[in-house]
């Protein structure tokens, strides 16, 4: 069996290892000559692809709960979800949490994600109290924020050893339910100001028409909202739909995105409204429908996500969203967020500023399109996240990125460049 | 709070299993042979639900000790779910009688030793559930796996049995059919990854259908299909096959 992205593509065969204990992982590493850490296949590209993949779902033990505050510690493979099943209904949430649960605490200490509150909290390694990490001589490391090793490997990319477990505290909550407030602008001027007033709250993403044309562009709903204090912390995970096959690819042409998007757009009403949302409505609205990733047919798709900073978003996004707009390629997701200061770690993707994802099907032109993208963010000061990306240029990523040569010293130094690998580490040469 | 019993509790299946219950309010028996070896396991269930979980020894090959197994269980169970299950390699099944013998024991003999006790005690009472995780290898002989598969098929007819008989006094009996599972057991074979089931998916089903009362779960799904298709190719065919 051959794993997989979430985005279907590229398509390689591979040998999988199952994680199963550290005795077995040391041994592994040493007959092995080069490979890749996988958690839940969730990362879009070829970040956790390479013909020896390292699949370590089946490590998955908690290991220990300190309920007075808060700190779990468990075994790299647990999902997010899992967490969230034994802990939502004694009070306990994610202190960050990205907008799928479906990825393990490995995946999501190695791609160090973001939530829709990364201006009030900062990234996935915030939260993140110490780990432990087989490094590539089999020794195993423990290490916490300061340490080099931390920096390298929050945001890593799995390129630095295989993370086996971690203690992360988590955050209090009084209810399973978030107040929201929905905020419909009409240009992207007005979006910009309602990410401004609403930035003490601390959750926020806005849904992005790319279609629009013109003085519409950067129209969008933005959502803000915090946790209830009712007391009520029912919380089960909902029946998931499915998409059960690989649409046929005519099923996304732009009509539908543009009608899709138009629906959405137009269901909410105007100006600021006011909801209730449970965690997997607020959080998590694409989990619900389990293989979405097969709307975009066999041929994959990926997620196209870069971040400005501050100073140059609004111009540099004006810039983009046109040419999107142009090449007709529409998205059936855009999702913009506001970020705050950026941390130590080598490789985190966020940055002061804003970033805007876009999924596209894979197809031809697509690539030339997302290279000229590439120049503006370029242009800006911008980078891509590596998570989403299956394609970026050596280049691109290394003037995105200005701490790389660090890492890739760091990982030359402890010989991880040559057990630890990926395509696309092997692409953009880290 | 009621106790469900997993025998064979150190497959990747009933590890699921035996979460995916807790996580439902119950607590939890699991019997396997060295069972010390489960207290990770056990751990890793009350951290995340809470449950009370006991560690039984239990070998299903020595028929026995099951009944002074099932008495000594401090509260009975208000289910018991049979996940034991060995697959030699049908190659080593043909030549060494000792594989073949083992095949038997484990997934037919032992199975059916310890299901009597549970059942003439769970139809006395007339409550309680039984699963019995048998295998889409039983629904038809095939080359690469009929030792297996036969041993499977003895279960599955027991099953049936079992159903019809307990039917009068309320006791429900699933006999539960996974196609592909990725599991310990198959992490060498090449298996298309559409007909294949995580752990976890086979467990939610399990309990899902357990809960519902039904009779045969087939998981994943495609595989009553599947299954059919492949019961209904005529003999004279079939034996030409190599599927």
């Amino acid at each position: 069996m051959s794993l997989i992205s979430w985005g279907m593509y590229p398509i390689i065969k591979n040998k999988i290892f199952s994680l199963r204990d550290a005795v077995g992982l040391a041994k592994y590493i040493e007959n092995t000559d080069e490979f890749i850490p996988y958690g839940n296949g969730r990362s879009y590209g070829d970040s956790a692809l390479n013909e020896n993949i390292l699949y370590t779902k089946t490590y998955n033990y908690f290991l220990d709960f300190d309920e007075q505050n808060g700190i779990l510690t468990c075994q790299a493979g647990v999902l997010l979800s899992e967490i969230l099943d034994a802990f939502v209904k004694r009070g306990w949430f994610l202190k960050v949490t990205p907008g799928t649960k479906l990825i393990t605490v490995g995946g999501a200490i190695a791609s160090d994600v973001h939530g829709k509150n990364h201006h009030t909290q900062g990234c996935f390694s915030e939260c993140v109290e110490e780990f432990t990490i087989m490094l590539a001589n089999a020794e195993i490391k423990s290490c916490k924020k300061g340490d080099e090793l931390f920096h390298a490997t929050c945001g890593g990319m799995g390129l630095t050893g295989v993370i086996l477990s971690a203690k992360i505290s988590l955050k209090k909550i009084n209810s399973a339910f978030i107040n929201q407030t929905t905020i419909k602008t009409k240009n992207l001027k007005e979006t910009f100001e309602a990410f401004e007033n609403y930035k003490d709250i601390p959750y926020s993403v806005a849904w992005i028409d790319c279609l629009a044309k013109n003085e519409e562009i950067g129209k969008c709903l933005l959502m803000v909202g915090d946790f209830a204090n009712d007391g009520n912390l029912e919380y089960k995970s909902k029946k998931k739909l499915s998409i059960p096959f690989n649409f046929p690819s005519f099923a996304l042409n732009s009509l539908s995105v543009k009608a899709f998007n138009w629906l959405y757009y137009a269901k909410a009403k105007d100006g600021v409204s006011k909801q209730r949302a449970g965690i997997d409505t607020f959080f998590y609205p694409l989990d619900a429908i389990e293989n979405w990733n097969r709307i975009y047919g066999s041929g994959g798709f990926t997620q196209y996500q870069f971040i400005l900073p501050k100073e140059h978003s609004f111009e540099g996004l004006k810039e983009i969203l046109t040419k999107i707009s142009d090449s007709g390629k529409g998205s059936f997701l855009a999702v913009l967020k506001l970020y705050s200061k950026e941390n130590e770690n080598y490789l985190s993707f966020p940055m002061e500023g804003y970033s805007l994802a876009l999924d596209f099907k894979i197809e031809a032109g697509l690539f030339e399109l997302l290279n000229t993208l590439d120049e503006v963010v370029v242009k800006y000061g911008g980078r891509i996240y590596l998570t989403k990306d299956v394609r970026v240029s050596k280049e691109t990523f290394e003037k995105g990125y200005p701490q790389c040569d660090k890492f890739r010293e760091f990982r030359r130094e402890h010989k991880m460049d040559r057990k630890f690998s990926s395509l696309q580490s092997k692409r953009v040469k880290i | 709070m009621s106790y469900v019993l997993i025998i064979g509790a150190k497959s990747d299946i009933a590890k699921e299993v035996a979460r995916v219950y807790a996580k439902n309010g119950y607590n939890l028996y699991l019997a396997a042979r060295d069972s010390s070896s489960l207290e990770d396991l056990k751990h890793d269930i009350e951290i995340r639900s809470g449950a009370d979980v006991e560690l039984k020894e239990f070998d299903i090959t020595s028929y026995d000790t099951h009944e002074g197994f099932y008495r000594s269980l401090k509260k009975r169970p208000i289910g018991v779910i049979v996940v034991s299950g060995y697959m030699a390699e049908q190659t080593a099944a043909q030549k060494e009688w000792i594989e073949t013998l083992n095949t038997i024991n484990v997934n037919y003999t032992g199975a059916l030793s310890i299901l009597n006790i549970v059942a003439n005690d769970f139809e006395k009472e007339r409550r309680g559930f039984i699963v019995g995780v048998s295998s889409v290898a039983g629904d038809r002989g095939r080359k690469a796996n009929y030792i297996y598969g036969s041993a499977k098929a003895g279960f599955s007819a027991y099953l049936s049995g079992l159903r019809n008989r307990l039917y009068e006094s309320g006791v429900t009996v699933l006999t539960v059919k996974p196609g592909f599972v990725n599991t310990k057991m198959t992490e060498n074979l090449e298996l298309p990854q559409k007909l294949t089931a995580s752990p976890s998916e086979v467990a939610e089903d399990i309990f899902n259908a357990q809960q519902k009362g039904r009779n045969v779960l087939y998981t994943k799904s495609i595989w009553m299909l599947i299954m059919l298709i492949i019961k209904h190719i005529p003999e004279f065919m079939f034996k030409k096959m190599s599927i």
